[in-house]
Order: structure tokens, then sequence, then C-alpha cells
């Protein structure tokens, strides 16, 4: 099988093992954007049963230019008030271009006093982070950024 | 002794802390749950642990290490040594323990730990009578073209910082904050370490660690970086 | 052996909300690596950190590959009575790492 192997992120994570676990021919998958598009669907249907997910309430930091797609710092924060009748219940946070799409899930309640999480999560390749907040109305709503990883000059192994 | 020329007027310095994010800025500076966290905690438990058959420990003889990684590396006996050398001088001298291998966990902790007592002092290498044959050397590899690609450390990190290589912002490789904690390593290193991967990248050879024309190296960076303030542990893309 | 960072104010006034940093050591091994031979590198990952304050669950997160090495989560909650704060984290291989953390409220 031709793999075309289109960016030289992906020519990097294939050789230094970046790549999803299988046989050699599927991580040379032309497809496997879409194979990966395909996982976060799947995902975000898993945390929100098929309920429509909307824009708002929800604020991800993310730096927009990672310095470093190892340990890439952020933080989520939902507009809530935090009350037994009104409260974050949980909050998900995933990635477009991981190997595989969750990065964490956390699970808040009233006692929580604020809905906000900050962490340090692994960004494999540019494109989107998603934090999907579920509130106690069973409603789902969601905040996306778009992030641009680079990789570092002069590393342990060569390839610049 | 003045920068010669061609090398960065001490005024226009700038630390690698300024080219990151400011999210990565604050991993640096929140150290008690900064990425460098256990490596300081394992270096105070191995400050105060006694060691080796003279059953001691750094504390039995040190009060304390403020003002000390500033001055490393120091020219000893006609010698100069790093940090982690001096370290290893202890270990087998006073402790009669075995010396720590270089980037050992143990050796990274606690030197990490040692230089953490100078963060915010400024960097003070001396260039003089003492200094001034290692400075030379140092200066000189530093200056010299070696490797696959030909390029000297001047090269990128006098006369083209601030611009880009692959992506990445080329910075004036001041060793501000060493250990540091490499994000692409996910790890704490030496500055070694480091300037192995700056070997890899101008694909040159590198040396053993801790013999002399990479310590010489280390040297002139550091004071290339005088009056700059220490940052250890550091934490860099 | 596990080693775990915890950061919690040592004082609050009651209904303060407070922010709970914790740190554990761990290498998190992604199980999506190989080594220079192909040979895959199996999972090994803290997957699930419980907070409870005085035996009370007040927060819990699940963890996957794609957290950074050395995971760090900062999470709040209110402040309502003095006593004990236990952060444990649990993954793969059996790893367990339990730290505390006493509180007084005012």
């Amino acid at each position: 099988m031709t793999a075309r192997i289109t960016t030289r992120r992906q020519f990097l994570a294939l050789v230094s093992g970046a790549l999803a676990a299988g046989e050699v021919a599927a991580q040379l998958d032309p497809n496997i954007q879409a194979l990966r598009a395909a996982a976060l669907e799947a995902a975000v249907r898993k945390i929100t049963g098929g309920k429509p997910v909307r824009a708002g309430k929800v604020k991800l930091q993310v730096p927009p230019l990672v310095d470093n797609g190892n340990t890439v710092p952020l933080s989520v924060a939902v507009d809530s008030p935090m009350t037994s009748a009104d409260h974050v219940k949980a909050i998900h946070v995933l990635t477009e271009k991981n190997p595989q799409p969750y990065v964490v899930s956390a699970y808040l309640g009233p006692r929580a006093g604020r809905a906000s999480l900050a962490t340090r999560a692994r960004i494999a390749d540019t494109g989107k982070v998603i934090a999907i907040a579920q509130l106690s109305d069973g409603s789902f709503w969601s905040a996306t950024v778009s992030v641009v990883v680079t990789l570092s000059a002069c590393l342990e192994d060569g390839l610049i | 002794m003045s920068p010669a020329a061609g090398e960065i007027p001490l005024a226009e310095r700038r630390s690698g802390y300024e080219l990151m994010s400011p999210e990565t800025r604050a991993m640096q500076d929140d150290e008690a749950t900064g990425p460098a966290a256990f490596s300081l905690l394992d270096g105070e438990a191995l400050w105060r642990r006694k060691e080796g058959q003279a059953g001691v420990a750094c504390a039995s003889c040190h009060a304390g290490m403020k003002g000390v990684a500033v001055r490393y590396p120091k020219v000893e006996s006609g010698r100069v040594v790093n940090l982690e050398q001096q370290i290893n001088v202890c270990r087998t001298g006073r402790q009669k323990a075995p010396p720590w291998a270089y980037e050992s966990r143990e050796l990274l902790a606690l030197t990490a730990y040692v230089a953490r007592q100078s963060r915010g002092m400024p960097i003070a290498i001396e260039w003089n009578e003492a200094t001034a044959p290692f400075l030379e050397a140092g200066r000189a590899a530093f200056n010299r073209r070696q490797g696959q690609l030909n390029l000297s450390c001047a090269q990128c990190h006098d006369d083209n910082w601030g611009k880009r290589l692959a992506g990445s912002v080329i910075p004036q490789a001041h060793p501000t904050g060493y250990p540091i904690y490499r994000l692409e390593w996910e790890a704490v290193g030496s500055l070694e370490r480091r300037l192995r991967n700056c070997m890899v990248g101008i694909r040159a050879g590198t040396a053993a660690y801790g013999v002399q024309e990479l310590v010489e190296l280390e040297l002139f960076l550091m004071w290339r970086a005088r009056g700059m303030r220490l940052e250890s542990p550091a934490v860099r893309p | 052996m596990a080693r775990v960072v915890v950061n919690v104010p040592a004082r609050a006034k009651r209904g303060e909300v407070i922010e709970i940093r914790t740190l554990a050591g761990h290498a998190m091994e992604t199980g999506f690596r190989r080594t220079q031979t192909g040979e895959l590198i199996p999972r090994d990952i803290i997957t699930q950190l419980v907070c409870t304050y005085n035996g009370v669950e007040v927060f819990r997160a699940e963890l996957h590959p794609a957290m950074a090495a050395n995971p760090l989560l900062t999470f709040t909650t209110v402040a309502t009575e003095t006593g004990t704060l236990e952060l444990k984290w649990t993954g793969d291989n059996g790893y367990a790492a339990t730290q505390s953390a006493s509180i007084t409220v005012v």
C-alpha cells in the first residue's frame, strides 16, 4: 500500500513511535486522519449519549503555539453557580489528533464551589483541543481551541 | 573582559525563559508542583541523608549552598570542574561513597537542589589569570565549525538568535537554569546532556561526559551569561 | 516508591472555595511508543485520582495516556469543616499512592 505521509510531523511521529498501535500498514494508513476524526466523534457521542453539544459557558485556555507537545498546560473553567440545583457534573478534555481522543475526565459536584480544572496534557500534533462540560440539567456545553504544535530543535535522536 | 566582535552585547542578552509561552514560564515559576518538583524533593532528601563509609550527610558539613552554583564551573588545581563533578568529589573524598553516574537520578536531584539555593542570584564567573586559558579554550570551541552541518555554536546562538529553526525560535543559549526540566526529555537533565542534543543537531560526535573540553565549553557559556540571574531548575522546551 | 505532592491551604474560612494542587511522580508511558527495534512499549499510566474530604468524595478524575508525565491536577473544593483531605492516585500494574493534607476551617 502506498502511504501518503503528508506532513513532516507525521513522518517524525511514525519513526518516534507516537502513532497508534497496530500493523505498520495501519500506521501508514492514508486515512489515519479520518480514523482519528471518527474516534473523536465516537468519544464525544459516548460522553453525550448522542445529545447535542452547544458552544458556550466553557472557557478553555491552552497556549495557541505550544512550546513542546509533551507537556501542554491547559485549564478549563465553566460558568456555573455550582449549587445543588445547578452545577457542573463533569468536565471532559479531548484532542483531535492524538492516537486516542481522551485526555482527562473530571467529576465535580456542588462541593467543588467552582467548576475549574487545570492540568498538563500531551498533544501530538497541530489540531483542536475540546473541553465538554456536562451540567446537572443534562445539557452539554463545549469550547474548542486550535493549537499549533512544533518540535523543539536539536533533539536526542536526530531529525533536527 | 568584554564580549569579542560578533558576540552578543551584554545589555542585549536574554534568557531562554523569555522565549517561552506564559504557560511554560508559569511551570518554571511554580516550584511546588512544577515538573522538576520531585527532583528537588529527592535532592533535599539526599542532602540530608548520611552516605558512604564515613556516614556523613552533605548537611553535616555544609550549612547551605547559597551562592555556590553561580560560581561553577570552577578552576581548581589546573583543571576546570563542574558542579556535578564537585558533588562527586565530596561523595568520594568526604563521604567515602561511590560516585554517582552522570545523568543518574541522584546526581541530577542533588545538583538541582544545590543549584536551587542560588536561584535569583547573578551568575558569577570571572575572566582572570586562573580562568583565562580555560575560557579561551571554551570560546574557541564555541566558535569552531563542527559536524556534518559544519556549524559553530556562534553561528546559531550569536549570529541568528531570535530567528526560527524548524518552527522553534533560536535562543541565545545561556545556561541560566541548569539542571533543567526539558519538556522534550520529560525529565531533568544537565547542561552536558543538552549540549549533546546540539551536537546531534549539527551531526557532530560528542566526547564522554565530564571531559575537560566539554567542561571548558560549560565554563565559557556560564561566563558568557555572567550577571544574568540563575533560574535553576528551569523548564525549557 | 510512589511519590505525590499535595498543595492545600492550611487554613480557610468556612464556605471559602480553596484550590487543591496535586502532582504524582509517574512516567505515564502511553502504550503508543515503540523501541528502536519496533516493539511496542506497553502502557503504564495512572488512571484515576480520587479526593475525599473527611471521607466524602469531592472530586474524581479519570486519566488517559494523553496526560503529561508527572501528572498535575488542580481543582477546587468548598472549605466546609476542619479535617483531612485525602488524595488517592491509582493506575496500571497496581500503582497506588495516597497523600493527605490537613485543613483548619474557621
